[in-house]
This record gives C-alpha cells, sequence and structure tokens, in this order.
C-alpha cells in the first residue's frame, strides 16, 4: 500500500522551512516549531515507496493512551480474572492463597449459581425473539413519511436516554401494589386483588425482561429505520398490485430484506440480556428478588465477589469466567447461524 | 390514488396523498398507542412530580393530572437530598470522561486510518481484543485494580476503566478514513504538513462522529449505575443514579413526588443534549468536501 507516494514530491519536510506561502497559516516560529517537529509525525518516503514515519515511536505515541487503555482495563482484567479465580482473594484485600479449582468445584454443586445462571439464560431466551420482532414492528410503523413522524420517532426514542435507574422507578411505581397498573385494572374490574408484580419472584423477572424490552425498543428501532431502507420499494409496490395484505408482505417482502439485520440484533440482545443487573435490582431490590430468586449472573457476581465484609474475589472470578463462557457460546452460536443462513 | 404528476403540481401534499383514509387512521392510532405504551410512563413521572402534598399519587383515589400544579417537590429534593453533589459528580465523571475520550480516540483512531508504520496490526487485534469481554465478566478484576491504586470511593477510579474505548477509536477511524484522498493530495501540493492537515482538513471532517463520540460518552457516563454502585461507598461521592436508587429504597421513606422531582432533574440533560444536537447527528461526514 504505497499511499503516501505523494511525499516524494517537492515536499521538503513535514513542517516546510522556509517563509509560509500565502493564504497558508504561519508556522510557529523558532523554538516551538522545533518542539512540534519532534513530537508531530510526519510520513517520509522510504526507498522502497512505503510512507514509513521519520521517528518509528511517533506513531506509537499517538496510539499508547488507548493500547494502555485497551491493555490495562480490558485485555489484562480478563487474564487477572482467569488468574483470581483460582485464589480465594478477598475483594478489600490482604493475604490469599491459591486454592486450585476449588472454586470451580464449589461453582458447580452450588445451587444459588446454577439459579442465577437459569435466569440469565431465561431472560436472552424470552428477551431476544421479542427483541427481534417488535422494534422491526415498530419500524414499519415509522418508516412511512407522515405528518409529525419525526416527534413519534423521537418520542419513542427517549426511553433510550433515560438511565436505567430513573425508568426503574418509573416501572417500580407504575407496578406496585397501589400503581398505577393495578389501580386501572382494579378500577375496570379486571382483578380484584393487586397483582405483586414487584412480590412474586416470578413476575419480578417478567417485569424486569419487559423493562428491557422496553427500554431497548427505540434503540433498535433507529436500527431496523436503516435497515428498511435498503429494501427495495418497487417489490412492496409490485406485491400489493398482487393483492398481498400488509401482513404477508410484511412475512415475506420486508423480513428477508432485513434478515441480515435481525440476526445482528438477535446477537446483540443476547449478549445484552446476559449483562441485565439495574432492571433487577430497580424491581427486586438490592436483594435480588425474594432471597435472592431473581439474580442474574452479573448480579450474583457482585453478591459473591465483591461484598466488602462476605465477599470472595476468587468465586466471584470464577463465576465471571461462566459468564464469559457464556457469552462466548452464544456469540459462537449467532455466528455460526448467520453462516448458515447465509450459505 | 394519485399520479406522480398530480403530486408534483402542489407544494403541500393533502392527507390523501399519504395513502387511503383507512389505512392512515390505523396507523395514527397505532402511532398513539405506542407513544403511551413508551413515553407515558415517564409522562407520569413529570406529572406526578408537580403535584402538591395533598393531592395522592398512588391509589384508588389518584387522578392522572395534578390539580393544582407545584414545583414544592423540586425545592423539596434540593434542601432535603444532596441533589447538588450528586448532580456535581456525575457531571465531574461525563466531563473528564468525554474529553479524555474525544483526545484518546482521535489520536488513536487518525494514526490508525494511517499506513505505514509498525505495529499496526498489534495495536489492532489489541483493541478488537478488549471489546470482546463483557463489563460485567471482568468487573471483579478491574475492582481489584481500582482497590490496587487506592481509588475505591474515589470518583477518579469511576472514571478511569472507561478513559478511552476501543469502539471510539475505530469511530474516529472510520471517520479519517472517509476524508477523501484528493483533498489530502491537494493539500500536501500546497505544503501543509502532517499536523496542518490533520488540524485543518481531518479534525473538521469528523466532526459527526466527535459528536457521536461526545454523546455516547455522556450518556454512558450520566446513566451508568452498576460500576459506581461497586467503586463508590460514601454519599459525598454519590452520582446521580446512585443518589437516586437511594432514594427510591423505602427505608428512607423520602416521599415518591420527591424522588419523581430528582428522576427529571437527572433525565433533562441528557434530553436536552439530545435535542439540540439531534439535527447535526444525521448529516453527512464529508457532504461538500469534494465537488464533482
Amino acid at each position: 500500500m504505497a499511499q503516501h507516494t505523494v511525499d516524494q514530491a517537492p515536499v521538503p519536510s513535514p513542517l516546510g522551512a522556509g517563509a509560509p506561502r500565502p493564504g497558508t497559516v504561519p508556522e510557529p516560529p523558532g523554538r516551538l516549531r522545533r518542539v512540534l517537529r519532534s513530537v508531530v509525525p510526519g510520513p517520509t518516503a522510504d526507498a522502497g515507496g512505503a510512507a514509513l514515519y521519520r521517528r518509528w515511536w511517533l506513531p506509537w505515541l499517538w496510539m499508547t493512551p488507548a493500547v494502555v487503555g485497551a491493555t490495562v482495563f480490558g485485555v489484562f482484567p480478563f487474564l487477572n480474572t482467569i488468574l483470581v479465580s483460582f485464589t480465594d482473594a478477598k475483594p478489600l484485600g490482604g493475604a490469599y492463597k491459591v486454592v486450585g479449582l476449588d472454586n470451580y468445584t464449589r461453582m458447580l454443586g452450588d445451587s444459588d449459581f446454577w439459579l442465577a445462571t437459569r435466569n440469565s439464560v431465561l431472560y436472552a431466551l424470552i428477551v431476544v425473539p421479542l427483541m427481534v420482532l417488535l422494534p422491526l414492528l415498530l419500524a414499519v410503523l415509522v418508516e412511512k413519511n407522515l405528518p409529525g413522524i419525526g416527534f413519534f420517532r423521537s418520542a419513542f426514542y427517549t426511553p433510550v436516554l433515560a438511565s436505567s435507574v430513573v425508568v426503574g422507578l418509573s416501572w417500580q411505581w407504575l407496578l406496585s401494589d397501589q400503581g398505577l397498573v393495578n389501580t386501572w385494572l382494579q378500577k375496570a374490574h379486571i382483578i380484584r386483588e393487586a397483582i405483586p408484580f414487584l412480590s412474586d419472584s416470578w413476575l419480578i423477572l417478567l417485569s424486569a425482561m419487559g423493562l428491557t424490552i422496553w427500554k431497548g425498543l427505540g434503540w433498535y428501532m433507529i436500527f431496523y429505520l436503516a435497515a428498511l431502507g435498503n429494501v427495495p420499494k418497487e417489490l412492496h409496490e409490485a406485491a400489493a398490485v398482487d393483492g398481498a395484505g400488509p401482513a404477508r408482505r410484511f412475512w415475506h417482502i420486508t423480513v428477508p430484506g432485513v434478515r441480515q439485520s435481525m440476526m445482528l440484533v438477535g446477537t446483540l440482545t443476547g449478549i445484552g440480556s446476559l449483562r441485565v443487573f439495574t432492571e433487577i435490582y430497580m424491581l427486586g431490590g438490592s436483594t435480588g428478588g425474594p432471597g435472592g430468586a431473581d439474580r442474574t449472573l452479573p448480579f450474583y457476581i457482585r453478591d459473591v465477589g465483591l461484598d466488602p465484609l462476605t465477599g470472595n474475589a476468587g468465586y466471584g472470578a470464577a463465576v465471571s469466567v461462566a459468564l464469559f463462557a457464556l457469552t462466548l457460546g452464544l456469540t459462537l452460536l449467532a455466528q455460526r447461524l448467520t453462516k448458515e443462513d447465509e450459505g | 390514488m394519485t399520479t406522480a404528476v398530480e403530486r408534483k403540481r402542489r407544494l403541500t401534499p393533502r392527507w390523501r396523498d399519504y395513502g387511503r383514509p383507512r389505512e392512515l387512521v390505523v396507523r395514527y392510532l397505532l402511532l398513539v398507542f405506542v407513544l403511551f405504551i413508551t413515553v407515558g410512563p415517564l409522562v407520569w413521572q413529570l406529572l406526578s412530580s408537580l403535584k402538591g402534598p395533598t393531592e395522592d399519587v398512588f391509589g384508588a383515589g389518584a387522578s392522572l393530572f395534578p390539580h393544582h400544579p407545584t414545583l414544592r417537590a423540586y425545592k423539596e429534593v434540593f434542601a432535603q437530598v444532596p441533589v447538588w453533589t450528586y448532580i456535581r459528580n456525575s457531571l465531574f465523571v461525563a466531563v473528564i470522561s468525554i474529553a479524555s475520550q474525544l483526545i484518546f480516540s482521535t489520536m488513536a483512531g487518525y494514526m490508525l486510518s494511517k499506513p505505514g508504520w509498525k505495529g499496526r496490526k498489534l495495536v489492532w487485534v489489541v483493541l478488537m481484543a478488549s471489546m470482546m469481554f463483557p463489563f460485567e465478566s471482568i468487573m471483579v478484576s478491574l475492582f481489584l485494580s481500582i482497590r490496587d491504586m487506592g481509588l475505591v470511593d474515589n470518583l477518579v477510579g469511576v472514571w478511569l476503566p472507561g478513559f478511552v474505548a476501543a469502539i471510539n477509536v475505530l469511530i474516529m477511524r472510520a471517520a479519517f478514513l472517509a476524508v477523501p484522498r484528493e483533498i489530502e493530495d491537494a493539500a500536501m501540493l500546497d505544503g501543509a504538513g502532517e499536523w496542518k492537515r490533520f488540524r485543518y482538513l481531518y479534525l473538521p471532517s469528523a466532526y459527526g462522529a466527535i459528536l457521536v463520540v461526545t454523546i455516547n460518552t455522556f450518556i454512558s457516563a450520566w446513566d451508568d449505575f452498576l460500576w459506581p454502585l461497586i467503586v463508590l461507598r460514601t454519599e459525598d461521592h454519590f452520582t446521580l443514579t446512585l443518589g437516586l436508587s437511594r432514594l427510591s429504597s423505602s427505608s428512607f421513606g423520602y416521599d415518591q413526588r420527591m424522588v419523581m422531582a430528582g428522576s427529571v432533574i437527572s433525565v433533562i440533560p441528557v434530553l436536552v443534549l439530545f435535542v439540540i444536537t439531534q439535527r447535526w447527528f444525521y448529516k453527512g461526514v464529508s457532504s461538500g468536501a469534494v465537488k464533482l
């Protein structure tokens, strides 16, 4: 890739010496220029024609913060998680010892761990199909340029902007025994007793799923809107002429047209479902539902690994590795499905 | 059915240009229904925050609209809860996050968009790898690192792990790659050194991406909950989301109108930012730079 061949042309040096050309911004004078010249990267041509920076370390100077960030707070923590999972380190420090595979054997026999895994997997199984379909329907609804459609699009996006805590608070009050939903249902004589949305462990889990879907609708709607633009309008028109109703056109033209986007949304929401924490915390309380019955894997990691008093960072790390394995498995599965779908 | 000619003749479209009446009615009914579901809970929060102490928020006697709208709950929440401290802490994290993300992802994204230096592939691999691990699966180790740095219960510890994100580097790189080669060549022939090309050509061309990085960073810092919950311990250091969640737990017995007022306060900055930037958000990155 000899992209910088122009550098061999009469450009004398990156910060050309001599008087500034008319119409260009003058160079900083003297000392400042020398300093700038030593820090600012400038490509020079080597004999082979490929551009090389005169000082090999200059590109690295520009890259260093990002590389350090990705290494120290991305790659290293993962490797360290694996290492810590073989110890009994405490979250607040102090002496620790290597315990081998003890954390993993403890994990396999820990019913709370399996409960958290079940909750997380269940979360993904229920949320993903709805998250793939509902925002697509919404995108189809707002796709047509009708008067006022911009307002609706922006309005549907607002739950995305609000923090999970704020929407969690809102849902908390909507679903409480005296909340709006129960009050209205009672007024309409649909139910007599309030539905225990926030005290029954199954209902908490389902409500949290509802919250996740509700908050993500707008985000994936925008995502699908972009994809819908690539579905040829002629197909819809032709199908309409042939007498196909909206439902048939949706299944036979829209869905195949945005298939790839649907696969991607499925992958993203699947990974997202395994990361759920705040929804459970807001609706099920800091215990994660009655007796911790609604805890997801991240919730469980925080409980067992990071509690200042009773936490065991080693065990938390082992559960973290399990969470990563689950995420990786899901990603690979999605990749495979996508490939099969394309091939 | 209207023909294309007819449509062209009229500058302002008539209702029937948008489709059959029945279809239109159904569409708008559906739109209003979804509006009710998506925005309803947030609007209800806003309305309840405007209620006075004598009006019910919950229960059979509660009405949807406040009969005597008042800002009393807002005054109360500022008087009884250190909201200003929360806001200051959240702003502190958001502002330094935006600064570091912008500076470092611009630098790295620019270099990654340029060929001709050694180690580019390695950097690429490291950046991609760092995006593979969900935050929740490395947070135990991150906390241990923050602890070893002595940053527990410190806002710097909240900011540090996310001081630069690989995804933003990729966004900036894509924006710089979109700058047409012809323009850079022209600038080079005019004698512009690399710094000048970066400062006066690349940076202005990437304003769309800069905006995206800024907004994404602000929203994720402002709305973040789990990591501040892990790192912060004392109320003086709480961010707004932490303070709000603490308010809501009934053991403190705060008035719901107050908590709702707090929620509204926390949504406003993000909403304002969104409304202001919306019109620039979708504009082309280098539109108008190359004239054919």
